[in-house]
């Protein structure tokens, strides 16, 4: 008993082991994703019709905010912690996480926080209603008392990634098995690694903007009231620069599932590790010098508008190169299309179509007219839904039998791909047009003219709902009837250390570290 | 060989090219393409526009030719290379030439896209020498427009009914689209706009004008149009401004010079007379029905028509302190509005006559029984007693 899991509750509780905690995280994350994503049902059923149906205004606000807070702090981060937690000690021969205990508080003081959030839509006054990116005064002076709630959730969210930043910054860094030289880490734990420092850097300023609203609204400081010398435009300032790198925190460990997944089905090495690596450093560097192509339309002086619009363009540069390379990867390999390669492959489709609107919109006359259109939520879908959560259901679909010692079921996997695949594009594409077309985002009710697209945009959103209910299906009937498998190698193309470890991976490995040539 | 190549892209492309095509040919036809022809930015009515629409189909372009050759290459290794079809893997898995190669390209096409870009950019910012100025303030949720220096201001608000809104009554044409009283604005001048809101950030949206700019509270924002053709056109708040933020649209009728002036004229007439009717004194049951439409038309989204507000949010004022309390604390909340939170300052939006008529409404409505009354003489004295 001294090795293995301890029994009961206690065993999560007071867990300390990488794979339980990584276990926590994903079901966590899947939890607060279909949370989310049922916020984004109700969003979409009022928008299948022109005229309030199903709920008012200001409730509708609630819905658009707390589907934006809970998808990137509640769902997409903790997934991707949890998937860090699970995959890194095995992809670097390490026996565990640097930091076991602190890893068991940055995961359990994170129930506590949504707990926080989500329980203002049950109070008077409601939920947060001013956008996920709450920008004051509307999420100061205007705002319900609860956003108190609000401020103090995302200080513990924010506590809770930071610990998990670190955690995987010290294990990356310390834990290596021997050999393991940085220039052969794998590109997850490479993209993670990045992003670790990405978030150690800016949920600070997170924290910082939320400190400064708390002050405004409670202790009559004046950060962004005009009235008091403030400024509601240096929020923006503020928010962004958190939110900009926080975009690429969410996308970098997905650039890292893809770059594991793509090689192993393509039966062929990735091209251009190291070009990858550089890459994904220009992106964080870059994350942190564009925040302003939020705020074209707020009177940026002309040179700051030029500044931001010709940095901004450039990031397209090294996303390009990653696109290009795991195109070059594909390229003369000897591939095969399992669900995971199918996410895979999907994800740079998608994304790359994401980057072009990305870029469209980095030309500041032009997002003059996308700005807070129904086209920037078509862009950010495309880059968030198919970059991050695309490639983090590959990963599972890529990992689970490593993980569970159980082989999910192909045609099941492939059948909720292409209602995925589909029901997100038929929920997505029609956004760009309304918005080319001059609908604004986060509108309870629209003007006729946008009905007919709005109408198709809610078919497919509900597609894309029923694909996440048949993953979990998949991933449960894995996991309580799957087809046992003690194969080491699950896939026929896959590199790294996890795979030379037996299936399913015990509770305990690389007590002994392994020798990486 | 090249020709042939050139028309078996086109053949391919050819549902994308009639996309885009479908969406011009809808805006060339009717300012107000609805449906299914909904598909592209519209071109609009304005250098500034035009602009913005060249510089967005160029870039949609240099994407739609990047994606054939990505996507192409994407395909056909995945239709060609395939292990069910027996390809073998190759082995190579890096190339310095090649990445040099797509990253120095893509630079350089970033280069061509930003010198139109820049260029736009500059024409867009240049708000010098306007022949007209207008003040554009946005409020919860609707907008003023003050015509500077002509003594010209009105408020701009939707007049789609709530019942149409929540499906009681049928809905119009121009449903959502539609307020009181438009901008109204002369074609071939330019015209420079000043953009502040009173409450929280707003933002002025009219595609057809290119012309986005948010309205932020304590700052004024400039920018500026010059519209080529008269016409009705349509926009809308552009920034997340609170529960009505779906409900304050833009309407600007664009005229010409000689009807532009005729209207300028007849709204300085109208102000007059409504100067002169503050002076008169009105019954209790006469302030009691103006007070009533009045309510519903600026109190009533936050207080709602029954005065209990919404709880949490914003007070009732059915049996509160300030509606039963003394006239001048009630005056000062109306007309000064309450700092550090939500209630505005009613006495630059609305006339005497409707101040008036408001707060004896809302001390003698829902069972608020003062029984006493304000007279539009007494909001002046208060307002000049400050």
């Amino acid at each position: 008993m001294a090795h293995g899991p301890a029994k009961g509750v206690g065993r999560w509780l007071f867990a300390t082991n990488h794979k339980d905690i990584g276990t926590m995280y994903l079901w966590f994350s899947f939890a607060m994703f279909i949370l989310g994503g049922s916020f984004a049902m109700i969003i979409r059923a009022e928008l299948f019709a022109p005229g309030m149906q199903l709920v008012k205004p200001e409730f509708f606000n609630q819905m658009t905010t707390m589907h934006g807070l809970v998808m990137v702090f509640g769902a997409i981060m903790p997934a991707f912690v949890g998937l860090a937690n699970w995959m890194i000690p095995l992809q670097i021969g390490a026996p565990d996480m640097a930091l076991p205990r602190m890893n068991n508080l940055s995961f359990w003081i994170l129930p506590f926080g949504f707990a926080l959030l989500a329980s203002t839509l049950f109070m008077e006054g409601g939920a947060p209603n001013f956008g996920w990116t709450f920008y004051a005064p509307l999420s100061t002076t205007y705002a319900p008392d609860t956003v108190n709630f609000f401020i103090f959730g995302v200080h513990i969210i924010g506590a809770s990634s930071i610990m998990g930043a670190i955690n995987i910054i010290a294990t990356v860094l310390n834990l290596r098995a021997p050999g393991m030289t940085m220039m052969k880490l794998p590109l997850f734990v490479w993209t993670w690694l990045i992003t670790a420092f990405l978030l150690v850097a800016v949920m600070p300023v997170l924290a910082g903007a939320v400190t400064m609203m708390l002050m405004d609204i409670n202790f009559g400081t004046s950060f962004f009231d005009a009235a008091g010398g403030g400024d509601p435009v240096l929020f923006q300032h503020i928010f962004w620069f958190f939110g900009h790198p926080e975009v690429y925190i969410i996308i970098l460990p997905a650039f890292g599932v893809v770059s594991a997944i793509i090689p192993a089905f393509s039966r062929k090495p990735l091209f251009g590790y190291s070009s990858m690596v550089y890459a994904t450093s220009a992106i964080a560097f870059l994350s942190f010098i564009v925040w302003a192509h939020h705020m074209f339309t707020t009177g940026m002086p002309i040179a700051g508008e030029l500044y931001f619009m010709y940095a901004t363009m450039l990031i397209a540069v090294p996303t390009g190169v990653k696109v290009f390379n795991w195109i070059a990867t594909m390229f003369q390999g000897s591939m095969s299309f399992e669900t995971p390669m199918l996410f895979a492959i999907a994800f740079v489709i998608l994304f790359t179509f994401g980057g072009f609107t990305g870029l469209m919109l980095a030309v500041a006359p032009a997002d003059i007219q996308y700005h807070d259109s129904y086209f920037v939520v078509g862009h950010f879908h495309y880059v968030m839904v198919a970059g991050a959560v695309f490639s983090m259901t590959a990963a599972v679909y890529y990992w689970l039998p490593k993980w569970c010692g159980k082989m999910y079921d192909e045609t099941m996997g492939k059948v909720q791909f292409w209602v995925a695949f589909i029901g997100f594009n038929i929920a997505f594409i029609p956004q760009h047009f309304l918005g080319l077309a001059g609908m604004p985002r986060r509108y309870a009710d629209y003007a006729l003219q946008f009905t007919d697209w709005n109408m198709v945009s809610s078919i497919g959103a509900f597609m894309y709902g029923a694909a996440q209910l048949m993953f979990l299906y998949n991933v449960v009937r894995t996991i309580v009837a799957g087809e046992p498998t003690s194969v080491e190698k699950t896939w026929e193309g896959a590199e790294g250390l996890e795979w030379t470890l037996p299936t399913p991976a015990p509770f305990h490995t690389f007590s002994t570290p392994p020798t990486v040539k | 060989m090249v020709s042939r190549v050139k028309q078996l892209v086109v053949y391919t492309l050819s549902p994308l090219l009639l996309l885009f095509s479908v969406g011009q040919q809808a805006y060339a036809e009717d300012a107000h393409a609805s449906g299914w022809s909904l598909l592209n930015m519209p071109q609009g009515v304005t250098g500034v526009s035009n602009d913005i629409y060249d510089l967005h189909m160029t870039v949609i372009w240099i994407c739609v030719w990047i994606s054939v050759v990505v996507y192409g290459v994407m395909f056909y290794s995945m239709f060609a290379h395939r292990k069910s079809k027996g390809y073998k893997a190759a082995n190579f898995h890096e190339s310095t030439t090649v990445e040099l190669l797509w990253t120095i390209l893509p630079v350089v096409i970033l280069v061509w896209v930003a010198f139109p870009s820049t260029k736009s950019l500059i024409e867009l910012y240049d708000t010098s020498e306007a022949d007209i100025d207008i003040k554009v303030t946005g409020y919860q949720w609707k907008w003023q427009y003050e015509y500077l220096g002509e003594g010209v201001e009105f408020m701009s608000e939707l007049t789609t009914s709530e019942s149409s809104i929540y499906n009681e009554a049928p809905k119009t044409e121009y449903y959502l689209s539609e307020v009181n009283e438009p901008l109204v604005l002369p074609i071939g001048k330019k015209i420079r706009f000043l953009l502040t809101a009173k409450d929280v950030i707003h933002a002025w949206w009219v595609p057809d004008l290119g012309v986005k700019r948010d309205a932020v509270p304590g700052f004024i924002n400039e920018t500026w149009t010059k519209i080529d053709e008269p016409g009705v056109y349509r926009g809308f708040c552009a920034e997340l401004c609170g529960k009505g933020h779906a409900f304050m649209p833009v309407v600007v009728h664009a005229v010409t010079e000689g009807e532009y002036q005729k209207w300028l004229a007849d709204k300085k007439a109208a102000a007059a007379a409504e100067r002169e009717m503050a002076k008169q004194t009105f019954t209790l049951e006469q302030l009691m029905v103006k007070g009533e439409a009045a309510y519903n038309r600026s109190c009533a989204a936050c207080h709602m028509a029954n005065g209990e507000g919404i709880p949490g949010a914003f007070p009732g004022l059915k049996g509160s302190a300030i509606a039963l309390g003394p006239v001048d604390k009630h005056l000062d909340a109306v007309v000064n509005g309450v700092s550090g939170t939500a209630m505005q300052a009613f006495g630059g939006q609305l006339s005497e006559v409707d101040l008036a008529a408001i707060i004896t409404y809302e001390r003698n409505a829902w069972g608020n029984d003062v029984g006493d009354m304000v007279q539009p003489l007494d909001v002046l004295k208060f307002k000049q007693g400050q």
